[in-house]
């Protein structure tokens, strides 16, 4: 099969895609959410809640331009919100809710 | 690029503030993360102290610890051959362990090859004894392009290698963790493992840089 | 990371290797770029998880052998312009391996 006619690779899998694009070196200090986030994979992880394999996935399942605009800690958002949601952990509605409170917080 | 530095009294540490930039404007996605906590806490899923508990232990990690294994590694060649044998018993002796179900290999650099580290799947990283992974190596462009054009990725980092040394790209797509073991530096021969750990640079342990050279490091 | 210890493997260190040439939209830790191409056995490690169902909640079982495979560089990209010594490794679960 020549490279022509290979499927396009999906949007995570990301080796050889043509870029020019430098390498960006700076570094951001992480915001308290991102820490908080990281944390909440490991936790999630350790009660046995989810696996790493399916917080690859949840990932992987976002639609490519969502997948392209978020920051990385954004997809762990993400994909907590599937996996949580579909174990019926958390229900969209009762998240939903929850946000109110948060957006009232920080506006 | 914000390099911003906070300064954080024991006090507030020790209330649950994870230490990084305060949360002032918080995206959609970034609010959703925090709803999702707060319900989890509220429901006894997790308890209200696991997410400040585990932020913690991950502040704990730098690539100090990695500088430390790679520092012995330069002065005792018996460990060094244990390392590169089995890396995860090797590091266990100074005292590291690992997340389960994960190896962890050291790759050697040499006068012949020279080894570079990338997830281009998504950011697979040994943060037991790097820490954090920095943020160029999550980078859409960083995993793009280091596995078709490294020598190009490595000129941007500083690092020009000649033609002899092959440059070998390592894609960490499954469970094995990789630390590269880089060259001692010319000029160190004196130098106590202390010292010597302070060389090492995270880039250098990944394969973007090299340890640095002796006279940069005061005594 | 023995390299020798996991003993059902089917392919051992130098055997040459073809990344089976799949493209599910599911879950999977083969990276695009190699497969279709044929490379070489460098390590044989142990048998992990297999995250093809492990990532749909199952438990990843029966484990599977992983090997590291390397690949010259001009074999995976026809405008590759480095050295012929520039090599690169990933990690390959043995069901995406045929015998080349």
């Amino acid at each position: 099969m020549s490279e022509r006619e290979k499927p396009a690779p999906a949007a995570h899998d990301r080796g050889g895609w043509a870029t020019e694009e430098p390498v960006d070196q700076g570094e951001h200090q992480w915001a308290d959410w991102e820490y908080r986030t990281q944390a909440l994979a490991r936790v999630l992880r350790s009660k046995g809640i989810v696996v790493t394999d399916e917080m690859r996935r949840g990932i992987e399942s976002i639609p490519a331009p969502e997948y392209e605009a978020l920051s990385y800690f954004e997809r762990w958002s993400a994909s907590f919100e599937t996996l949580l949601v579909e174990k019926g952990v958390l229900t969209p509605a009762e998240i939903d809710e929850k946000m109110k409170e948060v957006e009232e917080r920080w506006g | 690029m914000s390099e911003h530095q906070h300064d954080h009294g024991a006090g507030e540490e020790s209330q649950g503030h994870p230490g990084g930039t305060p949360d002032i404007q918080l995206s959609y996605r970034a609010k959703r993360s925090l709803a999702m906590q707060e319900l989890l806490v509220e429901k006894g899923i997790i308890a209200p102290d696991d997410i400040q508990r585990s932020v913690e232990s991950a502040r704990a990690r730098s690539p100090s610890d990695g500088a430390r294994v790679v520092a012995r590694a330069w002065v005792d060649p018996a460990f060094k051959q244990r390392l590169l044998d089995n890396a995860l018993t090797a590091i266990a002796e100074l005292g590291y362990d690992f997340v389960a179900d994960t190896g962890l290999v050291a790759l050697e650099n040499t006068d012949e090859l020279h080894h570079v580290v990338v997830c281009t799947l998504c950011s697979c990283y040994p943060g037991a004894l790097l820490g954090p992974p920095p943020d160029w190596y999550k980078s859409l462009a960083y995993r793009s392009r280091v596995v078709i054009e490294p020598r190009a990725v490595l000129r941007e980092f500083g690092l020009e290698l000649e033609s002899d040394i092959g440059v070998r790209v390592i894609d960490s797509t499954a469970e094995i963790r990789y630390l590269v073991l880089p060259g001692r530096p010319a000029g160190t021969e004196g130098m106590a493992e202390e010292q010597l750990a302070e060389l090492v640079t995270r880039n250098s342990m990944i394969g973007v840089g090299l340890p640095l050279s002796p006279e940069l490091v005061t005594t | 990371m023995s390299p020798d210890s996991s003993d059902s493997a089917i392919f051992g260190p130098g055997d040459r290797v073809r990344v089976s040439e799949r493209y599910p939209a599911s879950h999977h830790r083969t990276p695009w770029y190699i497969k279709g191409k044929t490379g070489r056995v460098d390590v044989v490690y142990d048998a992990y998880m297999n995250p093809e169902s492990r990532a749909y909640g199952q438990a990843g079982l029966p484990r599977v052998t992983v090997y590291r495979v390397e690949f010259d560089q001009a074999d995976l990209w026809e405008s590759y312009r480095g050295p012929a010594n520039d090599r690169i490794c990933a990690d390959v679960f043995e069901h995406w391996l045929e015998p080349a």
